[in-house]
């Protein structure tokens, strides 16, 4: 290299003193070897000289070869020594300065191959004016300059929006320099390039903010762009917090690739516009899993509303709800209901829409496949309303539920979303006037379950019936509808909200199985007892039917334990298990008490309710240890003879278990008819002789009867008289 | 009649009407307590009665005018059963007849048992301290059983033998007015009357008739009687024909 800086320098030297001894050549003598024939069209000038017929009609014809070719003198042909290099910044000193600076310069002390010259791009002796069609720097012919090194570039560019423009002539289409520069180009991280970060908004907004050319002749859909980028979270980004890594107009609409949106290779195509955003915002499904299921975005993309549905494309802010652009055009058709124009269909009551938990939902959340381009974005929109997109879990919920699966059936009984939840108006089950709140529940199901309704119609007789007004009358709905407790049971209380199941579905919150966990969702205390106790199927390992909290208490007339209607049924209730214990408890004492509200003992008095254990169980509450405390809670006094002597479920109708009871019977029984029996006869032997004697006594009456009164006893002193 | 039969829904409802099975039991056994207390004064009569007559137990109770079963009315039986057959004439009945003392036996038996066992019943913690446990389920039976005897027989065999038979309908009133006319007397208990005509006594208890006030709240008091009775009644067959268990 630095051999090669001393030929350079002995070069000049020679070259210096050439001139000092010599006569420079005048242009008609350099002709004399250089004219050159005409190339069409005429090459970057490699070797030089090529364009050198060019050079008459150039800006520089008037000038003489020797004005840039200094120091070539009569020796220059003789010696074939190298020329000096044409410094064009003698005259053009502006612009060398600026490209001294500029990428296409080499670093100082840095080879220059490689390094465009001023010539790679103007051309050297065909040097026109830009709009001259001869010039390499013609917009037509824009291809000859950039595009000698940057190809790839301007590949990319001949198929975007400036590029296509650029070949139609459109005057308005941006040139490379337009964006770059044209001698000062920097490199991108400079904060001084017009490519780096900082300065794109500026750059592009050159033409694109409002009132610019572009903004101002071309039809684009988007208004105020640069004014709303930077309004928005990335241009505050950029310009207040200088994040240079934020999203500028190229990161969304690359650089040189720039196309509509309508274009399906655009970036910003709604089909593209996610993996664009997804550049920078990886995660995002991680973000939106809560209000969209992430699943779908890369599953079912059609499903889910893209970014822009919800984020305005330059407009993204932080708080997006407040200034839904895409309401508004949505609105102005669709909210006419209430302005009181011309009825239209699909009218949205944006009242009630504002009162709603959607107030601050857009309407191309729910309504996707909306297309903003067009006039009637609504056009594009195929697919129902799908509550999914946000609502996931509920809606897999009623998929598996009954009312789901009847709606995948096509049952025109079937519920779906919208007839329980108001579709624009709905509104939190939090909410005293929505038909999801605790008091409206009944109601809300009632509509369909009351008897006489269609779900009650599709019930076989013995399933149960008139359940809206057993639960009206059970202590649940007592305490929602008369006391106005909203934390009471309601409907969906036990049988869930989206995903009822009938009671035969192992799944289900009311299947028999899962009824204590459901019911101890309230009642957990009294769950834990039952957990311990003998019905309960973690104790007891039986291929039996064990009770759960229904069997007693009922599924929707459930009454306090006080109450008679209750009293009477548990008995029954157990009797449908314990038959024989039933029976003989209703032959005792306790059991022909045991009808109304009274005292008398009923199953649970001895047996307790929940916490049923086996006598043999020391915790039972008829354990030997704890017969007498169970019989003393009514029987003051109680002892172990006493309790444990009594029988409580004895019959007289079994002679081995309680011969007693039954010989005390059958010899009761035998008085009892051996008596009616002898004198039911006698009685009637008599009556025959009684109408005689009848007969008799009334002729002796009308004859001689003595008719005086004989005193046979005193009532008040109770002595008979006696012979 | 309402716990034993208190699977009945009239028994239930009567049951209500007293106030709920627990006020009824107050009830009976009020009532429980006033028949033993008439017991006990009926046997104190029968013994202060002993006292002033001079007489020893055996001649209290073998004598004339003891309501003590014997030979006679064993006779007498015979002798009514061949007369209801016309087999023979009417017999000659004494002061009582022999089915008289049987309604006697029948309450007086009645009201130990019922009262003994309900006793049992009433305080079932301190008969246990005696006896075993099983007694008072014993006891239920025959309290039970026996009191529906006693209201079977009162208000069906008694009412028939007493009130009810064509010569006696539709009520013997002696039982509120003590009186009896001469010649039904005479009628009905012939060796009664003779006893009586010999012994001087029949013309010593010559009374005037008895008042028409006695006479109304006799009536009004058989006739509820009656009506309770043979609702009992009623309700006891339908209970037994269409209920039992």
């Amino acid at each position: 290299m630095r051999i090669w800086w001393t030929c350079l320098a002995l070069g000049i030297l020679l070259g210096a003193s050439s001139w000092a001894t010599g006569e420079e050549l005048t242009s008609a003598q350099c002709l004399e070897c250089h004219a050159v024939e005409a190339v069409t069209p005429p090459r970057i000038p490699s070797p030089p000289g090529e364009d050198l017929f060019l050079l008459p009609e150039s800006v520089h014809g008037g000038l003489e070869c020797s004005d840039c070719h200094g120091g070539v003198t009569e020796e220059h042909p003789l010696e074939k020594a190298a020329l000096p290099r044409v410094d064009c910044g003698q005259c053009h000193a502006d612009e060398a300065e600026l490209l001294a600076r500029s990428v296409h310069h080499p670093p100082v002390g840095a080879a220059t191959e490689g390094y465009p010259q001023c010539y790679s791009c103007h051309g050297a002796h065909g040097v026109f004016k830009q709009d001259d069609a001869r010039s390499y720097l013609f917009t037509a012919a824009w291809d000859r300059a950039c595009s000698q090194c940057h190809e790839k570039e301007e590949a990319v560019y001949r198929e975007s929006l400036h590029g296509t423009a650029m070949v139609k002539g459109d005057p308005l289409a941006p040139h490379c320099w337009d964006c770059h520069g044209s001698h000062g180009i920097l490199p991108p991280e400079n904060p001084g390039s017009r490519s780096n970060p900082i300065n794109v908004p500026e750059m592009c907004g050159a033409c694109h903010a409002e009132n610019a050319p572009v903004a101002a002749a071309r039809n684009i859909a988007q208004h105020d762009i640069l004014q709303h980028y930077e309004e928005s979270i990335h241009g505050e980004g950029l310009k207040r917090k200088g994040l240079t890594v934020t999203a500028v107009c190229s990161s969304c609409h690359t650089a040189h690739h720039v196309l509509p949106h309508t274009d399906a290779r655009s970036t910003i195509h709604r089909d593209n516009v996610v993996k664009t955003c997804m550049q920078c915002h990886t995660l995002i499904e991680e973000v939106h899993r809560k209000v969209v299921e992430g699943r779908l975005w890369e599953e079912e993309p059609n499903k889910v509303p893209v970014c822009i549905d919800c984020h305005q494309p330059h407009a993204a802010r932080k708080v997006y709800y407040d200034e839904g652009v895409s309401d508004k055009d949505c609105m102005a058709c669709h909210g006419h209901a209430v302005t009181g124009a011309t009825r239209v269909l699909a009218a949205v009551d944006t009242i009630e829409l504002a009162s709603s938990t959607h107030a601050r939902t857009r309407c191309a959340q729910c309504h996707t496949g909306a297309q903003p381009s067009l006039h009637r974005p609504c056009e594009t929109i195929a697919a129902k309303v799908d509550c999914s997109i946000c609502h996931a879990a509920m809606v897999n919920d009623y998929r598996r539920g009954v009312h789901g699966q009847l709606a995948a059936r096509g049952d025109p009984d079937a519920p779906e979303c919208l007839d329980c939840h108001r579709g624009h108006g709905t509104q939190s089950k939090r909410d005293p006037a929505s038909p999801t709140f605790p008091r409206n529940v009944p109601t809300l199901c009632g509509a369909c379950h009351r008897e006489g309704e269609r779900a009650a119609r599709r019930l076989p007789p013995e399933r149960q019936h008139e359940i809206v007004a057993h639960y009206s009358m059970s202590i649940h709905g007592k305490g929602l509808l008369q006391s106005g407790l909203v934390v009471t049971a309601m409907c969906s209380d036990c049988h869930t909200a989206h995903r009822e199941l009938p009671r035969t579905d192992p799944e289900s919150t009311v299947h028999p199985d899962n009824v204590p966990a459901t019911c101890g969702r309230c009642h957990h205390g009294i769950q834990e007892v039952f957990e311990t106790s003998i019905h309960s199927a973690s104790v007891s390992q039986t291929e039996r039917k064990l009770p759960v909290c229904s069997d007693c208490h009922s599924a929707h007339s459930i009454v306090r334990t006080a109450e008679e209607q209750f009293v009477e049924s548990v008995i029954g209730a157990c009797g449908d298990c314990h038959r024989e214990e039933a029976e003989t408890y209703r032959d005792t004492y306790h059991g022909k008490t045991a009808y109304g509200p009274g005292k008398a003992a009923k199953c649970y008095d001895c047996h307790g309710a929940h916490d049923i254990l086996p006598p043999s169980d020391p915790h039972s509450r008829l354990s030997r240890q704890n017969i007498v405390a169970t019989c003393a809670q009514c029987h003051r006094g109680a002892h172990l003879r006493f309790a444990a002597g009594y029988l409580t479920h004895a019959t007289h109708h079994d002679p081995k278990k309680y011969p007693a009871l039954f010989f005390t019977f059958w010899a009761m029984t035998a008085l009892l008819v051996g008596t009616f029996a002898f004198f039911g006869l006698h009685t009637l032997a008599w009556l025959p002789v009684s109408f005689r004697e009848l007969r008799h006594r009334k002729r002796l009456v009308e004859t001689t009867g003595d008719q005086r009164m004989f005193r046979r006893f005193d009532p008040r002193r109770g002595n008979c008289i006696s012979s | 009649m309402a716990l034993k039969f208190s699977y009945m829904p009239w028994a239930q409802k009567l049951a209500g009407i007293l106030g709920g099975f627990e006020s009824a039991g107050s009830l009976h056994r009020f009532c429980a307590v006033v028949m033993v207390v008439v017991f006990v004064i009926h046997l104190g009569m029968i013994v202060s009665r002993k006292r002033q007559g001079g007489r020893s137990w055996r001649e209290v109770l073998s004598g004339t005018g003891s309501l003590v079963p014997n030979m006679n009315d064993a006779r007498e039986l015979w002798a009514t059963l061949l007369w209801f057959l016309r087999r023979g004439p009417r017999p000659n009945y004494g002061q009582w007849t022999y089915w008289e003392k049987f309604d006697y036996f029948a309450v007086f038996w009645g009201v130990a048992i019922i009262g003994s066992t309900g006793l049992m019943l009433w305080f079932p913690e301190h008969f246990t301290r005696i006896f075993p446990g099983w007694l008072i389920n014993v006891a239920t039976i025959i309290h039970s059983d026996e009191a529906l005897l006693a209201v079977g027989f009162i208000f069906t065999i008694h009412f028939f033998n007493t009130h009810f038979r064509p010569d006696k309908f539709p009520m013997d009133m002696a039982m509120f007015t003590g009186r009896v006319a001469v010649e039904e007397l005479k009628e009905d208990r012939p060796r009664y009357y003779e006893e009586l005509a010999a012994s001087g006594e029949l013309e010593k208890n010559i009374v005037p008739p008895a008042p028409r006030e006695m006479h109304f709240w006799g009536a009004v008091f058989g006739a509820i009687a009656l009506v309770v009775g043979f609702s009992l009644v009623g309700l006891i067959i339908y209970s037994m024909v269409f209920g039992y268990r």
